[in-house]
């Protein structure tokens, strides 16, 4: 029943968002298009502003990733994450979460795929997946464009909320799911 | 985020010739930067669409409705945020959109957040708290719809994709509870070493 409510939700929202700004924009007497063009024209600016903070990001995680170095991370983990009840298969995403979207979601798709979706690694890394974010990415992107340098205690208080989000993700699906 | 960034290209390429896979690194970096650079493209069409949108929901007083409404928690969050400034609105909004999951939305608003909020930083260059208690927010990702992973539990034949939501809000309100105390805490510190 909750799931069907939070499905409609999240199926709704943008189009309600738009029906809504555009329509009380509209009945206000808003210069709707004009004033829609004025805002985007930011938004082109932003994006190309970020471009060389990304490939600049994407380049040295992409390198840690494909040497290897990242396995080799992964391999020290896995004796300690496994006595906490955490399955193996989940373990490489631990890693990624923080510092790739898009190779969180690869990992976890290939999961799914794998062992299922309803498996208990599935609901795992579902519950990772969910609950946290590329908190790396977010920084450096956030930061960047607006030409922050110095980050002080930011990364630290990200990641510590990561690894909150870990602990309890553990937790709650040993809890909930587990036997 | 220097070290970070030299740490992962240094231990890139040593781990590769150790390997002796050193012509990866080649291929990788190529690899990574066109990746980067389509990311970035493919922002501007939905980055552009949503701040239009904003500028419209800012003319039609909605932006000042809704600051109205959730200044008390706002307040209570950021309290060098002056009352009544546009950065309110932004972070709002910002807010708003990762609590029902609708992540392309919550970017464009972040980022607009972040420029007001450095209207209001004193050194350009370095974070501001409000910064950090905005990144804090964010990185945690406060949300109430997973709206992607419902969608990929689905499309790999889950019997039931919705039954991580419970799982997934607690989990997330354990990250944030603890990440906005870790802020809330290294701010105090950092205050009582400058007094």
């Amino acid at each position: 029943m909750l799931e069907v409510i939070f499905s409609q939700i999240s199926r709704w929202a943008i189009p309600f968002f738009v029906l809504l700004i555009v329509g009380v924009g509209f009945i206000r007497g808003v210069k709707v298009f004009e004033v829609f063009a004025e805002g985007a024209q930011e938004g082109f600016w932003l994006a190309v502003k970020l471009i060389p903070y990304i490939v600049g990001l994407f380049v040295a995680i992409g390198l840690f990733r494909d040497s290897g170095a990242l396995d080799l991370c992964i391999g020290i983990l896995q004796p300690f994450l496994s006595l906490v009840g955490v399955p193996g298969e989940v373990v490489p995403l631990f890693m990624v979460r923080p510092l790739s979207g898009m190779a969180a979601m690869a990992m976890t798709v290939e999961l799914f795929h794998r062992l299922g979706p309803d498996s208990f690694a599935g609901r795992l890394a579902s519950t990772i997946h969910g609950s946290t974010d590329t908190t790396l990415y977010i920084l450096s992107v956030y930061f960047a464009s607006v030409g922050i340098k110095r980050f002080r205690y930011a990364l630290t208080v990200g990641l510590i909320g990561d690894v909150a989000g870990f602990v309890a993700s553990v937790f709650i699906v040993n809890r909930m799911f587990g036997s | 985020m220097n070290f970070i960034f030299a740490f992962f290209i240094l231990t890139g390429i040593v781990v590769a010739a150790v390997r002796g896979d050193i012509q990866l690194v080649t291929q990788s970096v190529a690899n990574a930067a066109n990746h980067g650079v389509q990311q970035a493209i493919g922002f501007i069409g939905i980055m552009s669409f949503w701040l239009g949108l904003a500028r419209i929901a800012q003319e039609a007083g909605l932006i000042k409705l809704l600051t109205g409404i959730l200044e008390p928690v706002i307040r209570l969050l950021f309290p060098s945020i002056p009352r009544g400034h546009r950065a309110m609105g932004s972070v709002l909004m910002n807010i708003s959109a990762n609590i029902m999951g609708l992540g392309s939305a919550a970017t464009p608003f972040g980022l607009k957040a972040m420029q007001e909020l450095q209207e209001l930083n004193r050194e350009k260059e370095t974070a501001s708290e409000a910064m950090c208690t905005f990144l804090a927010v964010n990185t945690a990702s406060v949300t109430l719809v997973p709206a992607t992973i419902i969608a990929f539990r689905a499309s790999t034949g889950s019997a039931n994709p919705g039954e991580v939501v419970g799982p997934v809000i607690f989990a997330t309100m354990c990250a944030s509870l603890v990440a906005l105390t870790a802020d809330y805490m290294f701010r105090r510190r950092n205050r009582r070493r400058k007094d």
